[in-house]
């Protein structure tokens, strides 16, 4: 026993990552499905806030990451989407993030395309802008002054959609899907505390717990955290409304539940040999 | 006067913006304005920079044969043919630039991040020991946690004789949730308002001239 628990404290790296790597494509392979529940908890707060929007609202959503983590956050930017479209609200769209202009596109296009939202009268793309949470400053007074024209070139005053919206304290809601800084902490300081303007996030599963510090203030409406929150969402979304199509989320948590697992049952060998270890080191030393 | 003038930029830069969140009206609100659209202006001119000393880093790294050299042709070949692709064609759907982002760089950036769950997995295996009671607590959390952050955690929760029809058939989760809304966020609260505060007296120094190391000097 003390050999088997010696020689699995010392196990290869490479037996982990297969172990990993199978724990992952295998309930994707095979399609496992695990029920999600639903309660009261950040991720309906979110949904909640959109929900009681009244149709023709407006809502910014920054796109602040790059594909690093797409698998996290697109599934969110998907689902928001699809909602607020469907709901009738007006999407902008823009990004602190270089990158994160092209895949909000991506998603926005792809949510409007299969809901019949119009470019420029339901939604629109402004892009990437530099500089953070002064750019947010900025655009607490004009946007126009961030954005002349939109990620396409085209003029802001020639936008439908941006007739009416001239500064942030025009918009209902922001919602940040943040892999990072620049990300929900500009929004929180800038859109929420000096203009007023309800803030929503979304965020990697990493660094979701520092922004519950949000949440117990009230400075976030609601939070997406990591793939959870994606399938949270998606869930809410299939259960409240009909025909609502199944996203890309809810099966990554088959595969997210047994890679746990995994890693915990790691954990537990590795403590079991530890403390094997140890008491055989006490014995020694009596 | 080498000193003098970059140290009176700040001071007045500095407080132009901490008076317009003060005082929001004339001038200190167009002055604020003002200063902002200048950053913005910098902060753009930085990406040019940025774009240079990429360049001059790789070429050197090839010109000098330094360790790992032959990736640097790699870097500036995809700089180059994106940034062509993206003043060439724009950056529409459907572009070119746009095609080599969705089918290149989205995959790659992805898949780094990806291998973070083999590196997590191996460090967790050989750190994540219960060596005294704090340990054994923040392993306990972790557990409680990880399973609550996934469904699986609920299902095996329901397999315990009468859980499922009990008042609390997500138990896990519940439990999860909690430690996310009540420990973890009085501590993160901590980290926050003393981060905020070393932010608050960083910032006062710089302005009034006494932390003067962001200069150059040692000073």
């Amino acid at each position: 026993m003390g050999r088997l628990l010696e020689r699995l404290d010392k196990v290869d790296r490479r037996v982990i990552y297969i172990l990993m790597a199978a724990s992952v494509i295998v309930p994707l392979a095979l399609k496992l499905d695990f029920p999600i529940p639903i309660g009261s908890g950040p991720s309906m707060d979110l949904y909640m806030a959109i929900d009681t929007l009244p149709p023709g609202s407006t809502v910014i959503i920054s796109f602040d990451y790059d594909p690093s983590t797409k698998a996290e956050l697109q599934p969110m930017a998907v689902a928001l989407t699809r909602h607020l479209f469907g709901h009738g609200v007006r999407v902008i769209g823009m990004a602190m993030w270089p990158q994160g202009a092209s895949l909000g596109q991506q998603a926005m296009a792809q949510a409007a395309d299969s809901l019949g939202a119009e470019q420029y009268e339901d939604w629109v793309n402004l892009g990437y802008t530099v500089g953070a949470g002064v750019s947010l400053l900025r655009m607490g007074s004009s946007i126009e002054a961030v954005y002349p024209q939109d990620r396409d070139g085209v003029p802001y005053d020639s936008i439908p959609l941006m007739r009416n919206v001239r500064r942030l304290g025009d918009v209902d809601l922001a919602i940040s899907l943040s892999a990072g800084d620049p990300g929900i902490h500009s929004w929180v300081m800038m859109a929420k505390d000096t203009y007023g303007v309800p803030v929503g996030g979304g965020c990697t599963a990493v660094s979701a717990p520092e922004f519950y510090t949000y949440l117990g203030t009230g400075q976030l409406v609601g939070l997406l955290g990591g793939l959870r929150g994606a399938a949270d969402y998606e869930t809410i979304l299939r259960e409240r409304i009909p025909g609502a199509p199944g996203g890309l989320a809810t099966p990554g948590m088959a595969a997210q539940s047994i890679s746990h697992l995994v890693i915990m049952g790691f954990i537990v060998i590795g403590n079991v040999a530890f403390i094997a270890g140890r008491s055989k080191r006490k014995g020694g030393a009596k | 006067m080498r000193l003098f003038v970059p140290l009176f930029m700040t001071f007045i830069c500095g407080m132009i913006i901490i008076l317009q969140f003060f005082v929001p009206h004339r001038p200190f609100s167009t002055l604020g304005e003002r200063l902002t659209d200048w950053y913005m202006i910098v902060a753009s001119a930085a990406i040019f920079l940025g774009a240079v000393n990429l360049l001059q880093v790789h070429s050197a790294r090839i010109r000098f044969r330094q360790k790992n050299w032959q990736y640097s042709p790699v870097v500036i070949g995809g700089f180059l043919v994106m940034m062509a692709a993206g003043f060439g064609w724009g950056v529409a759907d459907g572009k070119p630039f746009d095609w080599m982002f969705q089918t290149m760089v989205v995959p790659m950036g992805a898949t780094m991040f990806s291998l973070l769950a083999f590196f997590v997995a191996s460090a967790a295996f050989r750190a994540f020991r219960s060596s005294n009671w704090r340990a054994t607590l923040l392993l306990v959390s972790a557990f409680i946690v990880m399973l609550g952050r996934v469904p699986i955690g609920d299902v095996i929760w329901r397999l315990i004789p009468g859980a499922a029809a009990s008042s609390h058939p997500n138990l896990v989760n519940e439990i999860a949730e909690w430690i996310m809304q009540v420990p973890n966020m009085a501590g993160q609260r901590a980290v926050m308002i003393g981060a905020s505060l070393g932010v608050v007296a960083t910032s006062l120094r710089m302005i009034f001239g006494i932390e003067r190391s962001y200069l150059g000097g040692s000073d």
